[in-house]
């Protein structure tokens, strides 16, 4: 069965249309990126996925079940986890402690005003992992805030794991980076696909990213579905290259 | 990262506090004024569990330290003559009342939320304002008084000895402050610095939000209404400007004044408020401009209070 399953979807914005009739299947294990030019709609559709809006029309399946009117908190519990285009982090805390947050809330234990000895050690063994993971054992101490654009970001991606999700969101885990930390930051979700076999929907605008990670691409433009395909395909495609040339012209 | 706080810290803050009786009255103060600050720290801690740990500005806290306060003269005045019962009874109205309020107001962020509590906080002081027959009006509740605790084997005369006092507010204050400290290191309170930090990640960390700022905000309110009540006995009076907007006010500049973000900061900003009160109203009728002038100082130069500034000494 399909892990995410979206069957013609629609979000309107009053008179504006933002994301129009889209459907996609996303099976276990795949990577799927989604791409298109400005103002096609890539973080509307993406945030109708993991609840930031419901949809105006259209169903949304994870797991074969319907999660369309499902607030982000209970979706996040059902396996999904996200990161925002502009890093979402706990600023003033530590690495270990934006880990430690949603380690403990995977655990079950958010509400507990204590912690035995046992689950203590379970939890830091377990952030001491995910530091190690996303390389970030040695700065484990530093203030989020002031580490570097790509740290954070490293970081932000490990507190979505941290929640053992099914599915995991990237909404431009590139964006802003520099070559050096736009290589590191790829080369981290390739071991999460590919070693830990994390189901990966991203969007993305650098294309060397893409073609280099996806296992399948869907190209949007102006809310429309415009292709689907593996990266060569989607290279070779016309309706792409005019949607992309026509846009630089 | 907040530390609650280095132990240091904590071990000369308890020295202070249990030996107050004995160099307060050496310094120019007296027992009653102690007292005053313990009640006054304990309300501010608490309201600063909610917005310096939470993030979340209350301006309405004065309506469930009201309630506390007023829970507790009722109770002695109308049903049974017993400080531990009329203490537990106010807790527990101020409680109850910010359970059925919280889920009203979760919702709202910032200045719709601060809008809100203090709504509310005003519903209430115009009822013990108007209520006369009841809550005695304008004039307060008076005509009653503490009873001394009777523990079988021994009695502890807080009704006569202003120190038995001190010590049983002081007993109360360790009590909750104790169990906040307690919360704000647990996996409970770790949600909380989260929702504070960023509260959009939160909500996408899986925490449901609005839920544990409703449970932040009655734990808060649980233990202003406790100040509340040792308020009501420390004076064996209550009356309506317990409950107005100006005395939350009051909470909010304590507590920004000694500094938001450390635990003690409340503390020290509630014994620097009541102290200034004490010695420049003797003083000049016009305590209120002073007070004022000093916090505006605060917050332009030391924007994290007072503690702020000592915090910066000592780690550069």
């Amino acid at each position: 069965m399909s892990l995410l399953q979206i069957e013609n979807v629609s979000k309107h914005f009053g008179s504006l249309i933002a994301v129009n009739d889209i459907s996609m299947t996303v099976e276990p294990g795949e990577l799927r990126a989604i791409i298109g030019p400005n103002g096609a709609g890539k973080t509307t559709f993406f945030n109708l996925i993991t609840g930031f809006f419901s949809p105006t029309s259209g169903r949304i399946l994870f797991d074969g079940q319907d999660i369309s009117g499902l607030l982000p908190a209970r979706r996040v519990w059902l396996g999904m986890a996200r990161t925002f285009q502009v890093t979402e982090v706990f600023p003033e805390l530590s690495v270990r402690e934006n880990l430690r947050i949603p380690v403990e809330v995977a655990s079950g234990l958010r509400l507990r005003p204590w912690l035995s000895g046992a689950d203590d050690v379970k939890i830091r063994a377990r952030v001491a992992e995910l530091l190690d993971m996303g390389g970030l054992t040695d700065k484990a101490e530093r203030q989020v805030g002031e580490l570097s654009h790509g740290d954070q970001r490293a970081t932000e991606i490990m507190m979505a794991l941290a929640l053992n999700p099914r599915l995991l969101l990237l909404d431009e885990p590139t964006a802003g980076m520099g070559d050096q930390e736009t290589y590191d930051i790829t080369q981290l979700i390739r071991r999460l696909h590919k070693e830990a076999k994390l189901t990966i929907v991203l969007i993305e605008h650098d294309m060397r990213v893409v073609f280099h990670l996806a296992d399948r691409i869907m190209v949007l433009d102006q809310g429309k579905f415009l292709a689907e395909g593996t990266p060569p395909e989607i290279a070779a495609n016309e309706a792409v290259q005019t949607a992309y040339l026509g846009q630089a012209a | 990262m907040d530390k609650v706080n280095f132990r240091s810290g904590d071990i000369i803050v308890w020295l202070l506090l249990l030996s107050a009786p004995y160099w307060l009255p050496l310094m120019g103060g007296y027992v009653e004024l102690g007292s005053e600050v313990v009640v006054f720290a304990l309300a501010a801690m608490a309201l600063n569990f909610l917005l310096g740990y939470t993030g979340v500005l209350s301006f309405g806290h004065a309506a469930y330290f009201g309630l506390g306060a007023y829970g507790t003269a009722m109770t002695m005045k109308y049903l049974v003559e017993s400080t531990p019962l009329a203490i537990l009874i106010g807790t527990a109205v101020g409680a109850v009342a910010a359970a059925i309020i919280g889920p009203l107001i979760v919702r709202l962020r910032g200045v719709y939320f601060a809008m809100c509590t203090i709504a509310f906080g005003q519903v209430f002081y115009f009822i013990a304002f108007q209520w006369r027959d009841v809550t005695g009006g304008d004039d307060g509740l008076s005509a009653w008084h503490r009873m001394p605790l009777n523990f079988g084997f021994a009695e502890l005369d807080i009704l006569n000895s202003n120190k038995a006092f001190y010590y049983l507010a002081l007993a109360f204050f360790a009590l909750a402050v104790g169990s906040m400290a307690f919360l704000l290191r647990s996996p409970f309170g770790r949600t909380l610095l989260a929702i504070r930090e960023n509260e959009r990640r939160a909500r996408f960390l899986g925490i449901p939000v609005d839920r544990h700022i409703w449970l932040s905000w009655v734990i808060s309110c649980t233990m202003v209404s406790l100040a509340g009540s040792l308020y009501a006995l420390l004076n064996d009076f209550v009356d309506p400007r317990a409950l107005r907007w100006d005395q939350s006010g009051t909470f909010v500049i304590m507590t920004v004044l000694g500094g938001m973000r450390s635990f003690w900061g409340p503390l020290v900003g509630a014994a620097i408020f009541i102290v200034l009160r004490d010695y420049i109203s003797s003083h000049t009728e016009n305590w209120q401009s002073f007070v004022g002038l000093i916090f505006v100082l605060v917050v332009l130069f030391f924007p994290r209070g007072v503690l702020g500034i000592i915090r910066r000494r000592a780690t550069s």
